[in-house]
């Protein structure tokens, strides 16, 4: 399974990597830890021309927390994140959820941008990314935008990045101290790709009640999501036993699964309402 | 394309094509064949190496990828004469069959315990479950790796 | 003759161990030819059809190819596999061709081969490569293959190849008069052995010589080179089969495939040293696959719980075609249901059944981890029904000391009688118990704790070993004193090395350092069997007892000679001989000229390891996940020559059979398409998965078929893992009926039949 041919270039400029993408964007692809695209490769699933490879590029790979939020660089890399001692207090659920991915290996070269720019349905980065409202910021040809998560991802390993756009940072909103959350994921085997995921949380009013819900569920559809209908089951009231089966409930209507060697579809979504179940009760304790 | 690289302590420039591994480069260029390659899509750990002090997978790099970066292979980890602490307790606890899976143990082990030389059972089997084993069952080399946290803790200065 | 025990039975730290661990073994990926160049095998992305046609001109054309061969290179015949085991001529027709020529039949034959420069360039090449192949409905399920509608061997006319019976007493009349009779229907699923190394090959040819040297060897060096010399048209003598480091077997790699042929051809071919290593991807599609199987078996009971008979008929899929071992799992399956169990009355009969899937061969407990499945969850499902605790039941069923020598059931065709050795099954099934704390854990049985449910379960094996017909060594006294040990057995991994130096230490009577073994090679004997069927250490090391004890005669004859006595008033002693009458000359002095003798150990008479297994589980009925909270195995060896590395085997085998109870899987769609062609897809256990397994090895009940006294022990373990776990599982969910009949015990599988089960 040996590589097929490509050359190989290494911008030392955010505008000259987007220059390579433009020029070829039939056949360039952007290479940052590669750790899902190599593979790739190697099956020859994809057969880019060119691989631009943004190693040498400043800027990309900061941990920034402010006020603002979290603004994680493109290259920043999973074991970044592990190791960075203010996240799992600046925002624990991004913390939890990156402790699922992949191996150690992997995560000392796999990278945010990589993942999101991949947007596999069972990947935990883009189902943060959307529950958490992030922004994509993303640079290109035409120029800077800023994509909304919710808006990012359109399908399995379908984005709505442009052939020459490369993402830059990704940002998540701040994280109120107070805020509740849980992260449950089933896998076969630690670090494979998830059947299905839950990435949750919720504020909670003066008087207990819940507040802001947002849960986001990977690997039981197309591509990561809300589900509108199980936060509606559970905000403006206590989360009590009722509310949690309500809310799994929902859920589990609310998916539509993929059906595939490793998990048929009821059981995918006998799974999401367990796992909203699961991460409910394990929010509110 | 020329590629600058430090292996084992000992730097190498090399013209290599874009598209060569780096665990070709390591195993077919340099001749340090300890790196396995037992599936080439970065899934079982055989092809670990260690750049820049970190574990990585060398079948999912390039060898231009690794150009003015630091490289420790299997053989960067052994003695010219006996065995090294983490080797020997290998040895020691039969945490090895056919031996093919052990160069990526040892790295991944090494790298491990070099930043945590007091990691639990629990976590050296978080991490070592990114390498197959189909000989051992695993069992003694979470007890090999366990038994060489000693000498990394005395590298370090006991805590 | 009596071996002395300074070696044997102690857990020497192993020979092997150094080089692996520095990386520096010599696996055949490392070793390089001057001028070599690179293969890569053209496989068919067709299941099924009529290969028309083979266009390899652009791929000719392309960077750095040399040559691109075909069907049509290989002669006007071209050459089959021969079945290497049960090569009854009614298989003939199910052999596989090197190279497909009219018919393709599993995706992943190979119909070509690539020579180029590089890997990556012959694999570039591949895209290039036209292939016209006329489509034919596929057989992907036994369905599909009894119906017939589409036949693989149009000349065979049908998709069963061949029946296997397995027969004792009288099977009719047990069931005509039983009191409990109970039948049920069981699938072990596609999986396989899935060793690390990838399979390989480095082949030259010496044109001046007219001499073909192929590394990459193992298993069964000499058969295959046998083989190899028949389709090649070569002498024996011309040809080198050289052992390296070998990076796991399984009872799959170094049976003779397409590629073992194909490469030392292409080496011919070219007058180039040519080198092939297969990839992941390609291993999962052609190596061979294993293990699946549909059994209906009924059990008959008395109503103390006695088991009178087993009876029924399986099918088990093996692929395209029949290869070098594909009829052992099949009839396994049969003629070894009945386990350590004193089964008197037996009817069970295996159907091999072509489908268009990669072919399959022996992996670990061939047949035996099926018939284990099958047997184990009979007799708990009997004793359920009986109201006899299960413990208990298989207290009443396992064959007594007292019982031994055991016969077993008789298979045909290729008549096969074989009986148990030796052996005390219950004082390994109590010791099992005790291990493995079953009194306090058997309370957890079927309760809720933490959000799932306990269970446990207890099963037992026999594990066949020692297959004759016989094993080659040849031992060498060197001139500086140190003795090299050289044996037809093959290394997999077990630690050849080192278990054959203690041995030969032993018989020799000398220090370990003295000694280097070397293996697997047909320089090295005249003839070897190899290593299968848990043969090596019983063969190999009985051969190098024998050995040993021509050696010692002719030094005692050299030193009687030396010292000017009689041979027989030579003792030998830490390397000195001396003389009664006084007089002594160190060893390593009668050396001038290399002393050396060579052995044959036959033998006809199978040697069975057996024990027990015992497992607690924690199912969690939501996600159907089934954890192992632990295992504890114990396994009676005869005779222990390395406790360590035999203990390695043990916990190796369980992991591996957890994997075939819980994860692994080959899962092929309507098309014969692998879906599973990745080890993202492929499950195999990690270090995470199982972490608290306990394996006691013992010596109790010496073999008497060899004069180690030892029993073959590298598979055990593996075997009874499949019923172990269902019956555990069922314990676990007793409270909602569920029955496992199906392997692998995925997380999806068992939800069903928990949700099935609520429904009712």
């Amino acid at each position: 399974m040996k590589f097929p041919l490509f050359d190989y270039a290494c911008p030392t400029s955010l505008a000259e990597a987007v220059a390579l993408l433009h020029d070829r964007r039939d056949e360039a692809m952007v290479l940052a830890g590669g750790q899902s695209l190599m593979p790739l490769l190697a099956f020859r699933l994809a057969m880019p021309r060119l691989l631009v490879d943004l190693k040498n590029i400043p800027g990309l790979d900061t941990i920034r927390i402010g006020a603002g939020g979290v603004g994680l660089g493109a290259r920043v890399r999973w074991c970044d994140i592990e190791e960075n001692a203010e996240l799992p207090t600046a925002h624990p659920l991004l913390a939890a959820a990156i402790r699922h991915v992949a191996h150690y290996q992997i995560r000392n070269r796999g990278t945010v941008g990589g993942s999101i720019a991949l947007a596999d349905p069972a990947a935990e980065m883009p189902g943060i990314a959307v529950t958490c409202d992030a922004e994509i910021a993303v640079t290109g040809n035409a120029g800077a935008r800023v994509v909304k998560a919710a808006d990012f991802f359109l399908g399995p390993m379908a984005t709505c990045l442009a052939p020459d756009e490369i993402i830059t940072q990704i940002r998540l909103p701040p994280w109120p101290r107070g805020r509740r959350w849980a992260f449950e994921e089933f896998a076969r085997r630690r670090g494979d790709f998830a059947l299905a995921g839950i990435a949750l949380f919720y504020d909670l009013e003066p008087n207990g009640d819940v507040a802001n819900a947002h849960i986001g569920v990977i690997g039981a559809s197309d591509r990561p999501h809300r589900l509108m209908a199980a936060e509606k089951a559970i905000n403006g009231a206590v989360l009590d036993a009722a509310a949690i089966a309500a809310a799994a409930d929902a859920a589990s209507s609310a998916v539509d699964p993929m059906a595939d060697h490793h998990a048929p579809a009821d059981y995918r979504r006998a799974l999401v309402a367990t796992l909203v179940e699961r991460a409910l009760a394990r929010a509110a304790k | 394309m020329l590629v600058t690289v430090t292996v084992n302590d000992e730097a190498v420039t090399v013209d290599v094509a874009p598209r060569l591994s780096l665990a070709d480069f390591l195993r077919d260029n340099l001749r340090l064949t300890g790196t396995h390659l037992g599936c080439e899509h970065g899934v079982c750990g055989a092809c670990t190496v260690i750049v820049d002090g970190r574990a990585v997978r060398s079948c999912l790099m390039l060898a231009v990828q690794a150009d003015g970066q630091s490289i420790v292979t299997v053989e960067g980890l052994s003695e010219d004469a006996g065995l090294t602490p983490l080797q020997a307790a290998f040895r020691k606890h039969h945490a090895l069959q056919c031996g093919f899976c052990t160069p990526g143990m040892i790295t991944t082990a090494h790298a491990l315990l070099s930043e945590e030389p007091d990691a639990g059972a629990d976590r050296v089997r978080e991490v070592l479950s990114g390498n197959i084993c189909r000989c051992t069952g695993y069992i003694p080399i979470v007890e090999a790796v366990l038994e060489a946290r000693a000498a990394y803790l005395d590298k370090q200065g006991a805590p | 003759m009596k071996v002395a025990n300074a070696l044997i039975g102690s857990p020497v730290e192993r020979v092997e161990d150094p080089r692996f661990l520095r990386g520096r073994g010599c696996y055949v990926g490392d070793i390089d030819r001057v001028g070599q160049v690179h293969a890569v095998i053209v496989r068919s992305p067709v299941a099924h059809g009529l290969l028309r046609g083979i266009d390899g001109a652009a791929a000719l054309q392309a960077p750095g190819v040399h040559a691109v061969i075909t069907a049509r290179d290989l002669g006007p015949a071209v050459p089959v596999i021969p079945l290497r085991l049960q090569p009854l001529p009614q298989l003939d027709l199910f052999r596989q061709p090197m190279l497909a020529n009219e018919k393709i039949r599993y995706v992943g034959e190979p119909v070509a081969v690539i020579v180029a420069d590089s890997p990556a360039l012959a694999e570039d090449a591949l895209e290039l490569m036209e292939l016209d192949i006329e489509a034919l409905p596929t057989v992907t399920g036994r369905d599909a293959a009894q119906a017939g509608d589409s036949v693989l061997f149009e000349a065979h006319g049908s998709n069963i190849a061949i029946e296997w019976r397995a027969v004792r007493g009288d099977a009719a009349a047990a069931f005509a008069t039983a009191y409990y009779t109970r039948r049920e229907t069981f699938r072990v699923q596609r999986h396989a052995a899935l060793f690390l190394e990838p399979r390989g090959f480095v082949a030259e040819w010496d044109e001046a010589a007219q001499k073909l040297t192929v590394w990459g060897a193992a298993k069964v060096a000499f058969a295959n080179r046998t083989i190899l010399a028949g389709a090649m048209k070569l002498s024996e003598q011309q040809i080198e089969m050289v052992e390296v480091d070998v990076g796991g077997g399984f009872g799959s790699r170094g049976e003779f495939y397409p590629e073992d042929f194909l490469i030392p051809f292409a080496a011919r071919h070219l007058n180039r040293p040519v080198k092939w290593i297969e990839d992941r991807r390609e291993h999962l599609l052609a190596a061979n696959h294993a293990r699946e199987i549909e059994c209906d078996v009924e059990i008959a009971v008395t109503k103390e719980g006695r088991i009178l008979a087993l009876r029924g008929h399986s099918w088990a899929d093996i692929g395209a075609y029949i290869r070098t071992n594909g009829s052992i799992a099949p009839r396994n399956t049969a003629q070894f249901m009945s386990g350590p169990y004193a089964i008197e009355n037996i009817q069970l009969t295996t159907s091999s059944i072509t489908t268009n899937k990669t072919p399959t061969g022996t992996y670990r407990g061939p047949g035996r981890f099926e018939g284990d499945f099958v047997r184990e969850r009979l007799i708990d499902l009997a004793a359920k029904d009986l109201g006899i605790d299960r413990v208990e039941m298989r207290r009443r069923n396992l064959v007594s000391i007292g019982q031994m020598p055991y016969p077993l059931a008789t298979m045909t065709p290729y008549e096969s009688v074989t009986e148990l050795d030796s052996g005390d099954n219950h004082a390994l099934f109590e010791r099992c118990l005790q291990e493995f704390g079953w009194a306090e854990k058997v309370k957890q049985q079927g309760k809720l704790v933490d959000g799932r449910y306990r269970g446990v379960s207890i099963a037992c094996f026999i594990e066949g070993g020692a297959a004759g017909p016989s094993e080659d060594a040849r031992i060498v006294l060197q001139t500086d004193g140190a003795y090299c040990v050289y044996v037809g057995s093959a290394s997999v991994g077990q630690g050849i090395e080192t278990i054959m130096a203690q041995i030969a230490g032993d018989a020799l009577e000398v220090p370990l350092e003295r000694i280097r073994v070397r293996h697997g090679s047909t320089s090295d004997v005249a003839a070897g069997f190899g290593s299968f069927h848990s043969r090596a250490t019983v063969m190999g090391g009985s051969a190098i007892v024998l050995a040993a004890e021509k050696l010692k005669e002719k030094i005692r004859a050299a030193a009687a000679s030396a010292l000017g006595c009689a041979a027989a008033e030579v003792t030998l002693d830490s390397q000195i001989a001396r003389a009664l009458s006084g007089g002594e000359i160190p060893v390593a002095a009668l050396a001038d000229a290399p002393i050396e003798a060579a052995a044959t150990f036959h033998n006809k008479k199978y040697t069975y390891a057996y024990g027990s297994v015992a497992a607690h589980v924690a199912v969690d009925p939501k996600t159907g996940h089934v954890a192992v909270l632990d295992i504890a195995s114990t396994k009676d060896v005869g005779r222990m020559i390395n406790p360590a590395t035999l203990k390695g085997q043990s916990v190796g085998a369980i992991v591996q059979g957890l994997g075939g109870a819980l994860l692994e899987h080959l899962v092929y769609d309507q098309d014969g398409q692998l879906l599973t062609g990745t080890l993202a897809d492929y499950l195999l256990p990690t270090a995470d998965d199982f972490p608290n397994i306990h394996a006691t090895v013992l010596e109790r009940e010496p073999s008497p078929n060899n004069p180690l006294g030892a029993k073959g022990a590298g598979e055990g373990e593996i075997i009874p893992i499949g019923g172990l776990i269902a019956n555990a599982v069922a314990e676990a969910l007793a409270d909602f009926g569920v029955e496992p009949m199906e392997l692998p015990l995925s997380p999806p599988r068992v939800w069903r039949m928990i949700t099935a089960a609520r429904k009712t």
